[in-house]
């Protein structure tokens, strides 16, 4: 265990009252902060601060704080989620900064997702791409074959597995120069399109959630990859070239 | 006490679920159109549920408070999913299921329901591979299965360390299928702050939309509480942030009985509290109990010495290792129930063992250093090698271990800064699930006509305590094949009422009250952040309300918890203002009701003079510290009814009835 | 036929496009490249090879419409979809670390692709114009000089006496290979070609193309700067 040897700094935090106000960054300083605590700890304490000097808390997304959830969502020294890999703002841990250290706080920047105060932004356009095809036209009434009826390749199984743990955080958007939202879509449409039942509709599902994507304001993907680095579950392009083909066929082969 | 009506159908209990789905009303499908339904929370029930009343016809409403329904807490489930499909042929079965969550839940659950949880889990396993869940799979492309605590069958399904993820994202996907058909009307950042009765139904919510800060009204012909347990209320536990039971405890307000609040799991396998300013604990899966070994120092002067930082746990000699569980528990050692092992650990800390760098020593080793050498020596089998080096058998063992538990490994490594693989990890029981919930009948109604509980915000399939794959299998089970066949029962009688209108003085009272009180907040002129007084109230549960609990501690904690909410109303401080965004004002309604329940909570306690699964009392418990249950005068749900203050409620007993499982005393040993 | 409409443009069928066009300016390049380097052992090799691609009719009349599309159409929609790109984050990040996470190459795409644009004025003023004013202008198609020799080799090698052009020549070839190192990967990402086995060759193979062509073209103009008088 690290001696605690608590961390000075001083943080430059974007403040917005509303998505219809203009924001701009403030610095504060914060003292004594434990190595050990996690980044949004260090929010906590921060906003305790604020409140107690009468000021108004800095607004952030958060929730599970265990890295599923994919509710928080900082864009922390030029990098979503922070410096450090495979995980997102609330399993980074203030050990990772220096004493004295400068950093930047800004929320997701994306025409896509307008900020709506603060550091939340606004990502309902990932769940209007979801309704667009995100799933497999089954009731459920309970009905359906046995769980065992279609044997599926245990490679294909774990490549869809792989696919399907996007959490939605979206920080491939605030990553990718673009904000292109490819890798979160293409992760989605993998993942179905690699079991047998998501084959069924894949064509209309790959065609209706990329007409969505592009409506909705997203860039286009240009391939720099950062969002496949920035991606707290490590989804890979892979899915993005999947989905590039899946549209293409679907494009031609479709009726 | 004749309040209750379980409504539990006629007949043997095999039969009695499908019996009762044959004869009760139905809805046609021209009529579900024109009625309403709102649920409250998207979880795995809320969810499920959400999409298949719309499925069947309904328009539905559906309430989160994150940003989207994809995020609600049943994603950070890891283990897995019971069903009773028998698919390793090892003896499983409907009815060993059911007794297995009965004995599990140490016979506080009601049989009924824990039945036809049962019954119907192995449609939920159907059902999701249908949806595209990929659970693992083995070599052959069939379902893999794995085991889990106090049971004797291989029935847990999975989707490795994120079953709930996958789940909870298979039922997101179902609910944007309906969302996308317009069935489904989504109010994602919304928080149900009251629930609305017009003639004695529940016929809508007041709402608060998180983002513009409006209130909101919302009206239906039934109103679904989904919105999960309560375990925040001692401030640090394993939900996340934003758990509450406010939904809950609005309607308890409003006439729904509260069941059996005490009933809180505590996890044993938890990353430790580092400090004071920790706002969240972390969960390591129960799976880990398969390989690791617990332990703490056998002499008192070791766990000093590591407690200070001067001796290491590898320096420490085998023999003077205490593996106080194998020990304790020879025939199920590391893997009893989750609440004996938790209790395990209490008692080595609180005796002076505990290995923990804060204040009081909270933690004991978990170690896999044992399980490294052992599948080290096997892979040195399977692979040939002749004389392997010591550090051979650990390099290859670690891979294995790696391969079974990596991603584990790796998040812990990442919060503590200690590498698993060479030093044990270190744990602490901490806040989990709570069985308790809103009282329930079998058709999941609460004690308001048109109301009702399912997943964990309800009490009735767990007992006292829950076994592990057990949640996200009764959430399922209730939004997807239990609640869309009894609310149309419910409902068959609405299909002539017609719009419910929002403009009718039940409405305006509900409303203004919401607005009182956020006025409230916001004009108090406090000097204290909600956050200082959740953490008052986190503590007195945690250490009075906690894994042990007695009758002088429960007085003083019901005491305390009074006071503590005396002094929020006069002093909290909530800045902003309540146009738009505004966590603070957010948080104090809901620590507002915190501190209402945890007095109940500590009163329920009291009031169980017995020790049964998660509720464990000092005074009733045999000399070396096992659970004392006591049938003949506790073999009931104790259902709250609210009358003011808490320490006005009313208890109504529900006698539970045992006509298929004979009660046992629980043995691990 | 509407649905080649929409699929051309919508944001994958966009960028299926650009990488087409940007493999057949790539299979162009190398051909280019074949021929170019001709002259550095041979004027006499170089100006048959040129002469029969000027005046081939399948050369001038197919392959170089084709050409001419492909070029205008990289260019036009790289500029497209550049401006959409951008308009897709109107606010910008006060700190922004793109290193971390990307190559300079790939996130600077519109920047090397400018400067082979402006590369491209020049050597279209230098070469093509001239080409196709005494072809289909004048009408002379015999690819002759006054002397009786063919005017190809004499043409260029008196391009590169200019230091400043030879110079710009270099630069923009530098900065196409950068184009190519995030490009030619790129452009397989684009069309879904992507396989475990195969890709960590591509990338190979792209970072080969990508330095090796621009330096050989480099490797020709210095040659003949420096060679001829």
């Amino acid at each position: 265990m690290s001696a605690h040897k608590g961390l000075n700094l001083t943080l430059k935090v974007w403040r917005q009252q509303s998505q219809k106000e203009k924001g701009q960054m403030e610095t504060y300083q914060v003292s004594d902060i434990s190595p050990d605590s996690s980044f949004l700890e260090m929010m906590d304490i921060l906003n305790e601060q604020l409140i107690e000097e009468g000021k108004e808390p800095v607004a952030f997304d958060h929730d599970c704080r265990e890295g599923i959830c994919g509710m928080c969502s900082m864009y922390i020294n030029g990098e979503a989620h922070g410096p450090g890999r495979g995980i997102t703002t609330c399993q980074l841990h203030m050990r990772e900064f220096n004493n004295g250290d400068t950093i930047y706080i800004e929320p997701w920047r994306a025409k896509a997702f307008p900020v709506i105060k603060d550091l939340m932004v606004d990502r309902s356009a990932f769940d209007r791409i979801m309704a667009a095809g995100g799933f497999v036209s089954v009731n459920t009434s309970g009905n359906t074959q046995d769980a065992n009826a279609i044997p599926i390749e245990k490679h294909k199984a774990d490549q869809a597995f792989d696919a399907a743990t996007c959490i939605g955080c979206g920080a491939c958007v605030a990553s990718c120069k673009n904000a292109s939202a490819m890798l979160f879509v293409s992760a989605k449409v993998s993942q179905f399109a690699l079991l047998p039942q998501g084959q069924v509709e894949a064509k209309e599902r790959v065609q209706n959630m990329v007409k969505v994507m592009d409506e909705e304001g997203f860039g286009n993907c240009s391939n720099t990859g950062a969002c496949e680095v920035e991606c707290p579950k490590g989804i890979s392009l892979d899915n993005i070239a999947r989905m590039n083909r899946e549209y293409l066929s679907a494009s031609i082969k479709g009726e | 006490m004749t309040k209750l009506d379980s409504k539990i159908p006629e007949g043997p209990i095999a039969d009695k679920w499908t019996n009762y789905k044959n004869h009760i009303k139905l809805v046609n499908p021209a009529n579900k159109r024109s009625i309403d339904v709102i649920v409250v929370g998207t979880g795995l029930a809320g969810g499920s549920a959400s999409a298949t009343l719309a499925e069947l016809g309904y328009n539905v409403k559906a309430f989160c408070y994150q940003d989207s329904p994809r995020r609600a807490h049943s994603i950070a489930a890891q283990g897995g999913i019971n069903a009773a499909k028998n698919y390793q042929g090892d003896g499983d079965s409907t009815y060993r299921l059911f007794y297995d969550t009965v004995k599990g839940g140490d016979y506080r659950s009601r049989e009924a329901n824990v039945y036809r949880l049962a019954e119907v889990s192995a449609n939920i396993i159907d059902q999701c591979v249908a949806q595209g869940v990929p659970f693992a799979r083995d070599y052959g492309g069939l379902l893999d299965n794995r085991s889990f605590g106090g049971v004797q069958v291989s029935r847990t399904f999975y989707a490795k360390g994120q079953t709930g993820q996958q789940l909870l994202l298979g039922c997101y996907s179902a609910m944007s299928r309906q969302i996308g058909k317009g069935k489904i009307k989504m109010y994602n950042r919304h928080e149900m702050l009251d629930i609305v009765i017009v003639n004695g139904k529940a016929r809508g919510i007041i709402a608060r939309n998180l983002v513009t800060g409006e209130i909101e009204r919302h009206s239906a012909h039934a109103v679904v509480i989904a919105s999960g347990g309560y375990g925040n209320v001692f401030f640090l536990s394993t939900n996340a942030m934003g758990s509450n039971v406010s939904a809950g405890w609005k309607v308890h307000k409003k006439g729904a009985f509260f069941a059996n609040p005490c009933y809180t799991q505590i996890h044993p396998t938890c990353i430790p509290v580092h400090g004071d300013q920790q706002s969240k604990l972390t969960l390591m899966s129960e799976s880990l109990r398969n390989d690791g070994r617990i332990w703490v120092p056998k002499k008192k002067e070791d766990a000093e010495a590591i407690r200070a930082g001067k001796l290491k746990p590898t320096q420490i000699a085998e023999e003077d290792r205490d593996y106080y569980l194998e020990r304790r528990y020879p025939s199920f050692g590391n893997l009893v129930p989750r609440d004996v092992a938790s209790r395990a650990a209490k008692e080595r800390c609180d005796a002076g063992f505990g290995v923990g760098t804060n204040e009081s020593g909270e933690a004991v080793y978990l170690d896999f250093s044992s399980a490294i050498m052992r599948y080290g020596r096997e892979q040195v089998n399977i692979q040939n090698i002749h004389n392997a080096s010591e550090d051979k058998v650990r390099e290859l063992g670690e891979k294995v271990v790696e391969n079974k538990y990596g991603n584990l490994f790796q998040m812990y490594e990442k919060i503590t800064a200690d590498n698993p693989y060479k030093t044990p990890m270190k744990i602490y029981p901490a806040v989990h699930y709570t069985m308790g919930g809103v009282w329930v009948d079998y058709n999941l109604m609460t004690t308001i006509p048109g109301c009702y509980a399912i997943g964990e915000a309800n009490f009735s399939d767990h007992g006292a305590n829950r076994l592990g794959a057990s949640a996200l299998m009764q959430g399922l089970a209730d939004g997807y094949f239990v609640l869309p066949y009894t609310i149309g029962d419910y409902l068959a009688d609405d299909i002539r009422t017609g719009k419910i209108p929002t403009d009718s003085p039940e409405f305006d009272e509900a409303e203004k009250a919401v607005q009182d009180r956020i006025d409230f907040f916001m004009n108090n002129k406090g000097t204290k952040s909600v956050d200082h007084f959740h953490k008052r109230l986190g503590k007195v549960m945690w250490n009075k309300v906690g894994m042990a609990r007695n009758e002088k501690g429960l007085k003083e904690a019901i005491d305390e918890i009074k006071q503590i909410r005396e002094e929020f109303w006069k002093d909290v401080k909530v800045p902003g203002s309540a146009e738009g965004i505004n966590q603070e004002l957010e948080k104090a309604g809901r620590v507002a009701d915190f501190l209402e329940l945890g007095e109940l909570f500590a009163r329920d306690a009291l009031l169980r003079e017995e020790s049964c699964g998660g509720h464990y009392r000092e005074e009733h418990s045999t000399e070396d510290g096992e659970a004392m249950r006591d049938d003949a005068n506790f073999t009931y749900v104790s259902a709250w009814e609210y009358k003011g203050e808490p320490s006005d409620a009313v208890v109504h007993k529900e006698p539970l009835v045992y006509e298929n499982i004979e009660l046992k005393t629980r043995s691990y040993k | 036929m509407s649905w080649v409409k929409n699929t051309f443009s919508s944001s994958i069928g966009r960028k299926f496009a650009m990488a087409l066009s940007a493999l057949f300016l790539m299979f162009f390049l190398l051909q280019h490249f074949a021929i170019n380097i001709t002259s550095v052992f041979s004027a006499e090799v170089f100006n048959d090879l040129s002469h029969f691609m000027g005046t081939n009719p399948v050369v001038q009349f197919a392959l170089q419409p084709i050409l001419i599309i492909a070029v205008v159409y990289h260019f036009v929609m790289g500029f497209v979809l550049e401006a959409k790109n951008k308009g897709a984050r109107e606010v910008k990040y006060a700190m922004n670390k793109g290193q971390a996470n990307s190559t300079w190459f790939s996130r600077n795409m519109i920047y090397s692709g400018l400067v082979v644009l402006a590369f491209l004025a020049l050597h279209f003023y230098d070469f093509w114009i001239p080409e196709i004013s005494t072809k289909y202008i004048d009408g002379d198609m015999s690819g002759l000089m006054a002397n009786g020799d063919f005017r190809y080799y004499e043409e260029m090698v008196e391009k590169f006496h200019d230091p400043l052009r030879t110079g710009f020549y270099v630069l923009a070839f530098v900065l196409l290979a950068m184009h190519l190192l995030h490009g030619f990967q790129s452009a397989f990402q684009s069309i879904g070609a992507r396989h475990p086995k195969y890709t960590p060759g591509i990338k190979k193979l792209g970072n080969i193309f990508a330095i090796a062509i621009p330096a050989g073209f480099i490797f020709i103009a210095l040659f003949h700067h420096l060679t001829s008088h």
